[in-house]
């Protein structure tokens, strides 16, 4: 009993080993820094007014957040082409597009309803 | 006497397939796990969506610049930074089959968690306080939105945390409970990807003028 007991233990194990994504501890450490490092500097560019105009800070913290979010795929998440033969990249590049849509997409459409139904534009474009 | 041979050959070659199917064995469970995560990950898409949508509808009431007090959303970024790394060393502990020192490093990710949360909660019921609810206007509607789903999800982390710690000490290092640790933690990380989108989107972007 506590033979077969062990067995299914053993199997278990093995069955689980090459699952589980593999961490070390310089991988960690480096996408800590790297993360602080990438926080810190959005919060200083916008707390200590680095930039005049508010499009380019924006655009500046977006680019941060953007490599922020690779880093910690990267060193926390453990992605890479390999795991799951490929499938985790494949439903992370198809989600990624799906936001990217969702995004651009309502932001885009949104904006231009926006403007198109500015009450001055109305009659700018239908005449007096 | 051919037949035999081939018989067996085509039996070595079936055992053979089978030995490489064992040693790389696919339960699914962690890539279930990620495509869970995609799908949340279209939940919040739409919500910042919606956020970026209305982000500056103020409908006359407080905005952005005026309500968002920087210095305790940094604090809270931090917060949050620190118990991915001390999930990571949950992980490097747990690889090394040490229980104990699993718990405490779990322990200590959802006394950061806690921390997070409370700091949140303090910022929310200020902001209701000064007059700026959900109901005030379609950007704090939309802030509210997005930032309590993502603080739901780190609460829901904390239980079950909390849940994975009691495991842990009644069953050990089980491979069910490693598997467990290994799916919180893609679920921690993941709540830190959201919160960079967050502090980034909503809260540097919302003051900006």
């Amino acid at each position: 009993m506590s033979e077969h007991h062990d067995n299914v233990h053993e199997h278990h194990h093995e069955h689980h080993g090459d699952e589980l994504p593999h961490a070390d501890f310089k991988s960690y450490m480096i996408g800590f820094i790297l993360s602080v490092i990438l926080t810190a500097i959005p919060f200083w560019v916008v707390m200590g007014g680095v930039f005049e105009t508010s499009s380019t800070t924006a655009l500046v913290i977006l680019g941060f957040a953007a490599v922020q979010i690779v880093v910690h795929m990267i060193y926390f998440l453990h992605m890479n082409f390999q795991s799951e033969g490929g499938w985790n990249m494949l439903a992370l590049i198809f989600t990624a597009v799906m936001v990217f849509i969702t995004l651009a997409g309502s932001l885009w459409v949104m904006y231009h309803l926006n403007v198109n139904m500015m009450p001055g534009l109305m009659e700018a474009v239908h005449g007096p | 006497m051919v037949d035999t041979t081939q018989t067996q050959q085509a039996q070595g070659q079936q055992l053979q397939f089978h030995e490489t199917e064992e040693h790389h064995p696919q339960t699914g469970t962690m890539l279930g796990f990620w495509l869970y995560l995609m799908s949340d990950c279209l939940i919040f898409a739409s919500l910042f969506a919606t956020y970026g949508v209305l982000g500056r509808s103020y409908a006359g009431g407080p905005t952005g610049a005026e309500l968002f007090d920087l210095p305790l959303v940094a604090m809270n970024t931090a917060l949050l930074l620190l118990s991915s790394i001390t999930y990571g060393f949950a992980m490097l502990e747990m690889q090394k089959n040490r229980v104990r020192g699993t718990i405490g490093w779990l322990l200590i990710t959802g006394l950061f968690g806690v921390g997070f949360l409370s700091l949140e909660l303090y910022e929310f019921a200020h902001l209701i306080h000064v007059g700026a609810g959900p109901q005030t206007s379609a950007f704090l509607t939309s802030f509210f939105a997005l930032v309590g789903t993502h603080g739901l999800h780190v609460f829901f982390g904390i239980v079950w945390l909390v849940t994975l710690c009691f495991q842990l000490r009644k069953y050990g290092l089980i491979p069910e409970n490693k598997r467990r640790v290994a799916c919180l933690s893609m679920f921690w990380h993941f709540l830190d990807v959201v919160w960079i989108g967050v502090f980034t989107f909503v809260y540097l972007m919302g003051v900006l003028v």
